[in-house]
């Protein structure tokens, strides 16, 4: 066991987990938004950073951060408040996110993050980007208007079913999620519909077809239901 | 031989070997001057990759091209000393005279634009090179004419 603390709290440890894992566990909140219990934790989106005071005040994030015995780490302050909201305006600006539109309305994490960091406004200029949607497929659809490349759809794909449907495609500003070849989702001769993909994403990027306005509800924790029941060796 | 049947030698060295993608479609690109979109589906069987790394890896890199280059390439500089010196104006020129984006091939298959850094021909900017040529001194009536005169000469 690694004891370490965490918000000022002695916290308990096993060696290899994360920080948010140690906190989780005790209670402890921090926001997050790629990461997803059951999938490899890929440190996307930053939102889950934290001070660690023993390491000088170094800002890590915490879902891909392992702990340390006798680490200090500092979960909420002044400085992770405007760090993680900036982080959060600033995937509101790079895509279209017009709630109420949108058929993840109240059931959002992005949504809940900018309820929970009170961000009223956003200070840098919206990008409006024209993105394409692809409702090719008979079931689902994604609306790259919507993705936060949060990569949940890519690990949820090729952990947990194992298909390797989805990727990245492109760069920097341009990336966006692509099935197989870059071609219509309905073409892929990867995809098996097990619909994983849209449990896990956690925004209206990717939706079952036929949801209107709100109506998507996600149930992202089919992954970690499914690793729980298979373990791996 | 379809340019589909050519990628399928081409990689044929590098079957079951994930790790070296990256250099089979290397040398896709210089043997053919591009990797065909179409042909991403074999790569990915072949190599034994996912379909969705090869074309990830293909969007990623600016040095691949998954369409046919024209029979000559404009490379323009868009570096420092270019710009300083009016190459967005000469740009706009090209761009109206060939009706093509940066990256774009011309509708006849004569001309791809590029856009490029730094020929490391700073004293001549604004600088553009056609194929092996380059022309310095640019501007946007000096760029349309190289064009033309490259239409009747060899076009
Ligand atoms: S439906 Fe399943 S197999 Fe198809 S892309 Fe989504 S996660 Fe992958
Ligand atoms: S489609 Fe959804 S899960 Fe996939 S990267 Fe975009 S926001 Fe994340
Ligand atoms: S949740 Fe940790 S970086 Fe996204
Ligand atoms: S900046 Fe154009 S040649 Fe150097």
């Amino acid at each position: 066991m690694i004891t370490l603390e965490i918000a000022g709290r002695q916290v308990q440890a096993l060696p290899g987990q994360t920080i948010l894992e140690a906190a989780e566990a005790a209670g402890i909140h921090i926001p997050t938004l790629c990461n997803l219990k059951g999938l490899t934790p890929r440190g996307a989106c930053r939102l889950c950073l934290v001070e660690v005071t023993s390491w000088r005040g170094k800002v890590v994030p915490s879902c891909a951060t392992v702990v340390e015995e006798g680490m200090t780490v500092v979960a909420h302050s002044a400085r992770l408040r405007e760090l993680r909201r900036t982080i959060l305006e600033l995937l509101f600006a790079e895509r279209n996110h017009i709630c109420s539109v949108c058929v993840s309305n109240g059931n959002c994490e992005l949504q809940d993050l900018a309820c929970e960091l009170g961000m009223d406004h956003v200070r840098v200029p919206y990008r409006f980007p024209a993105l394409g949607m692809d409702a090719s497929h008979a079931r689902y659809v994604v609306d790259h208007n919507r993705c936060v490349l949060c990569g949940r759809c890519v690990r949820a794909c090729s952990e947990i079913e194992g298909a390797m449907t989805w990727g990245f495609a492109h760069r920097g500003v341009d990336t966006v999620v692509a099935t197989d070849a870059g071609g219509p989702w309905v073409d892929s001769s990867t995809c098996t519909e097990c619909g994983k993909c849209v449990e896990a994403c956690p925004t209206g990027a990717l939706l079952d077809k036929g949801t209107s306005v709100a109506e998507q509800v996600k149930d992202p924790e089919v992954v970690s239901r499914v690793t729980e029941r298979r373990p791996r060796a | 031989m379809s340019d589909t049947k050519r990628v399928v030698e081409l990689v044929e060295p590098f079957a079951g070997r994930p790790g070296e993608l990256i250099q089979a479609l290397h040398r896709v690109q210089s043997e053919l001057g591009y990797v065909p979109s179409g042909s991403k589906q074999s790569v990915a069987e072949i190599v034994g990759v996912p379909p969705a790394e090869v074309h990830g890896v293909l969007t990623f890199y600016h040095f691949f091209r998954t369409e046919a280059p024209g029979q000559h390439t404009i490379r323009l500089c868009l570096g420092t000393a270019c710009h300083v010196r009016g190459a967005d104006r000469v740009l706009q020129a090209l761009m109206d005279e060939l009706k093509v984006g940066i990256g774009g091939t011309t509708e006849d298959g004569v001309f791809t634009l590029e856009g490029v850094r730094c020929l490391g021909a700073c004293g001549l900017a604004p600088v553009m090179m056609v194929d092996e040529e380059v022309h310095g001194r640019l501007d946007p009536g000096k760029a349309r004419s190289v064009v033309r005169d490259h239409r009747t000469a060899r076009g």
